[in-house]
């Protein structure tokens, strides 16, 4: 078994799994049944000044019988008092205390700052999480994403706390923004130790179309909210490695959006995350499956040889560069195993109307099911993937890479070669 | 070698061939997301080994099967064969709440995926502790009850001897299942594993004969007892002696022995009796070519043991059902072989002649009490001839013998052995060490609330047939 422990910052935890910020983690109740079931840290739900919540909170986008693809939310932060909270954190940081227990804030001046960071450390937090991400309600009142919008603003909220903090300070991103890395390399300007990202995305998720009112619905109205569970895994991994990357970001990372099972969070770990925080998923299933995320990694760890999930941290980031580095000479083809096709012909329709014209329907040989098979004229094939992807049975269509009859050569090369003389143009496509 | 492993002649029969085949990768996954992953789920309380079955279904879903195969052979050690053989449709299965509008998940078939995988890649899931505890257990009968207690001895770091009459062990689930369910090499693979976990197994080894029992009393501290049935009942009717009248669990022995195109199968095979035995050699004389295989039972329909599904199977089959036929007289023709029964048709008071080659009898399975009385004169046997065992320890009136399986609940299934097997392991454990079980009994654990995970369920939820 290998080891799943991480150091995070100067926070420790026995695996990479931590609970997000977020209704799961309001109370001493659920962070007890989080750690007993396994979790290895729970960012407490951000904790600030009480609000007033509205009833009517959650809503789901359902995709072909598949719940909760997507989730938003307009449920504010704690709407219990800081003192309640921090009690409850003490008490259970002295139960657990091998598990890493950070405190999510969101408060507005400096003294309120400093006011909650000196009651997080007196309550033994390991850590902090500055909220700098919601995308509903408390950014109309100048906190939350408003901040995280205004990479001048994430600096000196930042270096405010970073004045107070004798512990290690989370700062907490969103996603809606143009570039996150301006507000991730804020957050170092401003001294933070980590980044965690990504918040919600701000969205509508659906609107009731016999009401025309958009949900979640209250007294018949809606408003803008949270986006997060499966659906926005592909945005984190994108801003996740974006930071990752970024020499002047240059922090450790904890990755959350979408993560939902020990794939997910692999995939998060691979783009250079040493945490991941889960909460969408415990909100439809519970806390129960972090048992998976727990033996599925340990057993994908052992079949690729690694001896510590820090091994897995970053292994995939090589493989991310700017489109002008990718190898224009590289070429791939569509192949079919007629053992397999099914006849569904939905390589071809979604070639022929959707992409590039390369698979023709032609008559099928006397000896095969139905009149018609799908063929590739491999010479016009661009190589696209689209037939392998709407191909519903694994393992039929496969890419096929060609071999390579030139050097490599990528659009950067490719203009120094034009300017030089050196090379041709290549000719449009027909 | 005592078994048909070879399967090359099979061609000749290929209605033996597995009647439900392995998912493809692609089938498993979606069948498996499917699964809605209840909590305290009704399927693993309908489980008499009270597998965490959305436990290691959404294991599968995540793609992690080592984990999935663990968290099922943790609870039973036999999951593979369990996959095959049990009566999903009165268990887990039937218990699945997306039955009521729906289909239930087809959780038999996803479990043999994940034990499948790891069985065929030779990869080890369960680890016995480093550090032994220095106790030695015997025990008696290597059948689905012996192997599930040794394996969860084994766990808990003790040293386990089987000793087994037959030169295989497996007892049922390696010459009783029928074939077109499962082949004899997955019991034997089973088997494999058990001495995987530092079991010792002494095959054609009789206790009472071979070894007597003061002999293991002299080197084990507790002994379980897993003797299963006695070999059939008789009719007691003239003709019983004929040639082509055979036990029908003889002639699905010889299924597992011989090759198939030898095992001895008649034109007409009459099959006497209404359980799941005699629907197994009525299904299987069938299959190997029988041109009629006819069920003769002395009630009507509704008071067969025979699972209704199964019964419905067999006349998919092409089987025919005969009901109130009480036999009276087997006909034997002029070379002493089987031609007729003579029955009285119980409602009409009459009698007729029901012709066949070959006569199976499957009415029932005697009671071991004479052998379990020879090796313990004192142990108690309730009415039927049962061991009486403390239901939640499966210890015997003798505190340091426990048992389980068919010898102590009259004959059920296989995972109703493997259950009270594990079960009583746990209770052995106990007596030696003293120690209660502690497990993590974690709320928020996967599976049923506050269950330690591997410990059986005492009361399985039944489903009824529908």
């Amino acid at each position: 078994m290998a080891d799943l422990s991480i150091h995070f910052a100067g926070i420790v935890a026995p695996n990479p799994f931590w609970l997000a910020s977020g209704p799961p983690t309001n109370t001493a109740r659920q962070a007890h049944r989080a750690f007993e079931a396994g979790w290895g840290g729970i960012v407490w739900k951000t904790i600030g000044e009480p609000i007033v919540n509205v009833s009517s909170r959650y809503s789901a986008l359902s995709i072909g019988g598949v719940r909760m693809a997507g989730f938003n939310n307009i449920e504010l932060i704690s709407d219990r008092s800081i003192a309640t909270n921090f009690r409850e954190i003490a008490e259970i940081k002295k139960t657990w205390p091998d598990r890493a227990l950070i405190a999510s804030l969101m408060t507005d001046t400096r003294a309120n700052w400093h006011d909650l960071i000196k009651r997080g450390e007196d309550a033994g937090v390991d850590g902090f999480e500055l909220n700098f991400g919601c995308p509903h309600g408390m950014c109309e009142r100048g906190m939350g994403s408003a901040v995280g919008q205004n990479p001048d603003v994430t600096e000196e909220i930042t270096s405010w706390v970073m004045a107070a903090a004798s512990r290690p300070v989370l700062v907490k991103l969103t996603p809606n923004i143009t570039n996150i890395v301006h507000a991730a390399r804020a957050a170092r300007r401003g001294g933070a130790n980590a980044i965690s990202l990504i918040n919600t995305v701000s969205s509508i998720i659906r609107v009731d179309l016999d009401s025309f009112v958009a949900e979640p619905a209250l007294d018949g109205a809606s408003t803008h909210g949270g986006y997060c569970g499966p659906a926005v895994k592909p945005i984190a991994l994108n801003m996740l490695q974006s930071c990752a990357q970024d020499s002047e970001v240059g922090l450790p990372l904890s990755g959350i959006g979408g993560i939902a099972t020990w794939r997910d969070a692999a995939e998060f770990l691979a783009l250079g995350a040493t945490s991941v925080q889960v909460c969408t998923a415990v909100m439809h299933h519970g806390f129960r499956i972090v048992e998976d995320m727990i033996d599925g990694l340990n057993f994908y760890l052992d079949s690729k040889g690694m001896k510590s999930v820090s091994e897995l941290t970053g292994r995939a980031l090589p493989s991310i560069r700017r489109w002008e580095n990718l190898n224009l000479n590289y070429q791939r083809v569509a192949r079919i195993d007629y053992d397999r096709c099914i006849r569904c012909n939905l390589c071809h329709i979604a070639c022929e109307d959707g992409a590039h014209q390369c698979i023709d329907l032609v008559d099928a040989p006397s000896d095969c099911v139905g009149s018609k098979i799908p063929k590739i004229r491999e010479e016009d094939c661009v190589g696209c993937n689209l037939c392998q992807i709407v191909c519903p049975v694994d393992g039929c269509i496969s890419m096929v890479d060609l071999p390579a009859d030139r050097e490599p050569m990528s659009w950067n090369q490719y203009q120094s070669l034009l300017a030089d003389g050196a090379i041709a143009p290549i000719p449009p496509h027909p | 070698m005592d078994l048909n492993l070879n399967d090359s002649a099979h061609g000749a029969f290929p209605l033996m061939l597995e009647k439900k085949p392995p998912l493809s990768g692609s089938a498993a996954l979606a069948e498996s997301m499917r699964c809605l992953f209840c909590f305290d789920a009704p399927c693993i309380k309908s489980c008499p080994t009270g597998i965490d079955v959305p436990a290691f279904i959404k294991k599968i879903s995540t793609g992690n099967m080592v984990g999935a195969a663990k968290t099922i052979l943790e609870s039973n050690i036999l999951g593979a064969s369990c996959a095959r053989v049990c009566p999903t449709e009165v268990l887990c299965e039937g218990a699945c709440v997306l039955g009521a509008d729906h289909e239930p998940i087809a959780i038999g078939r996803l479990q043999r995926h994940a034990t499948d995988y790891v069985m065929q890649r030779g990869i080890p899931v369960l680890h016995p502790p480093a550090v032994r505890s220095g106790f030695r257990i015997a025990v008696i009968g290597g059948g689905p009850a012996g192997l599930g207690c040794a394996a969860k001895l084994a766990l808990f770091g003790h040293q386990v001897t089987i000793f087994e009459k037959n030169l295989l062990a497996g007892g049922l689930n390696t010459y009783g299942v029928a074939y077109y369910k499962m082949k004899p090499q997955v019991s034997l693979q089973e088997v494999e594993l058990v001495k995987s976990l530092g079991v010792e197994i002494r095959t054609g080894t009789f206790v009472g004969r071979d070894i007597s029992l003061q002999d293991i009393l002299t080197t084990h501290a507790a002994i379980f007892v897993g003797v299963g049935l006695g070999s059939g009942k008789k009719l007691g009717v003239p003709g019983e002696e004929g040639s082509g009248v055979r036990d029908a669990l003889d002639f699905i022995r010889d299924i597992h022995q011989l090759p198939l195109h030898k095992v001895a199968v008649g034109r007409r095979v009459l099959v006497v009796g209404g359980g799941n035995t005699a629907i197994d050699a009525l299904v299987q004389a069938k299959r190997l070519g029988a041109e009629s295989a006819t069920l003769a039972y002395r009630r009507n329909e509704e008071e067969m043991s025979a699972y209704h599904f199964e019964i419905a199977a067999a006349r998919g089959d092409g089987c025919q059902f005969l009901f109130h036929a009480m036999p009276r007289e087997i006909l034997l023709n002029a070379d002493g072989a089987v031609c007729g029964v003579t029955f009285r048709d119980a409602k009409k008071n009459s009698d007729w002649i029901e012709p066949c080659d070959q006569l199976l009898l499957a009415i029932g399975q005697p009671m071991p009490s004479v052998l379990i009385k020879q090796l313990f004169a004192d142990i108690a046997l309730n009415e039927e001839g049962c061991v009486v065992v403390d239901p939640s320890t499966g210890q015997t009136s003798i505190p340091h013998v426990f048992a389980g399986g068919d010898c102590a609940n009259g004959g059920k299934e296989v995972v109703n052995a493997v259950g009270e097997g594990t079960k009583a392991a746990l209770g052995i454990h106990q007596y030696l060490t003293g120690k209660g079980m502690k497990f993590p009994r974690q709320s928020s654990r996967l599976g049923v609330l506050g269950s330690p995970s591997g410990a059986g369920i005492l009361n399985p939820v039944r489903v009824k047939e529908s």
